[in-house]
């Protein structure tokens, strides 16, 4: 069970009308390291996977859904007042005549969601290793939003984001630690 | 046609913003002790933010309505749910 | 073990090959992104911390765990 809760992780802010921003940002939300792509995954693994390491994937799962929304809330924003002039000057005609304004879980160059993009193997470390891999592209896909952005709001969320996926590849490899030796966890404190 | 414009005041930032950043240590502690589970420390932080957000959370949702769904927050009448602006609209 | 997660360098750079029939003015030095998490392998107990509003800006709780990084945008080559 999940309850709602009605407001944003973080206050999302977009101070700058930059349309085609929206089609790039789109990478995060149905891309294969986007942030659905991760929620799906650690929700899913967390099933099979030891009960030492469940709540983990369970709170990073969930955190994950949160991201979601912060994404979709800057593509809303950019999108909500575009004209269709606009939106064609920006590149987001393509778009446009498939979805209207409406999200949809696709990468930035158009191609749907996929179940393809998340692996399950049921082997803990093999789970985990895809984890932490999944924490570094989503990472390195939020420099190159970064990079294409000089809106400083815009920035900021995205830099937010990005140090999340920090924190997440840290808890991962802990719980790698974890699962390979309970008694060697202590030497580390 | 007309439009809806907010009438959130500038409180209404200053405390959301207020209960995400505690919240947000909260989900911070969170995933630490999920890999920490024996940190009392942490644990008491934890438990100490817990009680700090929900006077927050009740504080806020008294002045600007329901923060969450299926019966974790109340509602004076009409029904307010779907009443204030959503997450990504404000 | 080092808990200096912080005396670790957040970024490494390089200098790719420059080919002599290379088609573009050549961009000298690349660099990557090596942050905190690469260093730390388990989190030490009673880190400092940031207080919250901090740390909701900084997207996390500890400093040790903070990673910044600059848009390319108007950098030039």
């Amino acid at each position: 069970m999940w309850v709602y809760e009605k407001k944003l992780q973080y206050p999302v802010r977009v101070g700058k009308c930059d349309i085609r921003m929206a089609k790039l940002l789109i990478e995060q939300y149905g891309g294969a390291d986007g942030e659905l792509a991760a929620a799906l995954r650690y929700l899913n693994q967390r099933y099979t996977i030891p009960d030492k390491v469940i709540g983990l994937l369970n709170d990073i799962g969930t955190e994950e859904l949160a991201h979601l929304e912060m994404i979709a809330t800057m593509v809303y924003k950019l999108t909500k007042d575009a004209t269709v002039e606009e939106i064609r000057a920006a590149g987001l005609d393509e778009y446009y005549v498939n979805h209207d304004k409406a999200l949809f879980y696709e990468n930035a160059s158009g191609v749907p969601w996929t179940a393809a993009y998340i692996q399950a193997k049921g082997d803990p470390i093999a789970d985990l290793y895809e984890d932490i891999a999944a924490e570094e592209k989503a990472r390195a896909t939020y420099q190159w939003l970064i990079d294409m952005t000089d809106d400083v709001d815009l920035q900021d969320g995205l830099k937010f984001l990005r140090e999340r996926e920090i924190v997440h590849s840290l808890r991962f490899r802990e719980a790698v630690e974890i699962l390979k030796d309970d008694r060697d966890k202590k030497k580390f404190f | 046609m007309m439009s809806h414009k907010a009438d959130l005041d500038p409180q209404f930032y200053e405390m959301l913003e207020k209960l995400q950043a505690l919240d947000f240590v909260l989900v911070e502690l969170n995933l630490f002790l999920d890999t920490h589970p024996d940190d009392l420390a942490s644990i008491q932080q934890y438990n100490q933010l817990a009680q700090e957000r929900s006077q927050l959370a009740n504080h806020f949702q008294q002045l600007y309505g329901p923060l969450m769904n299926f019966g974790h927050s109340f509602s004076k009448f009409p029904w307010e749910w779907s009443k204030v602006p959503w997450p990504w609209q404000v | 073990m080092n808990h200096h997660s912080w005396s670790h360098p957040q970024e490494q750079a390089w200098a790719p090959f420059i080919g002599p029939f290379d088609p573009c003015p050549p961009i000298l030095c690349k660099t990557y992104s090596t942050p905190p998490q690469l260093f730390m392998h388990f989190q030490p107990l009673n880190l400092p911390q940031f207080c919250p509003e901090d740390a909701l800006r900084h997207g996390t709780l500890w400093p040790a765990l903070y990673s910044p990084y600059e848009s390319k945008w108007g950098k030039g080559r």
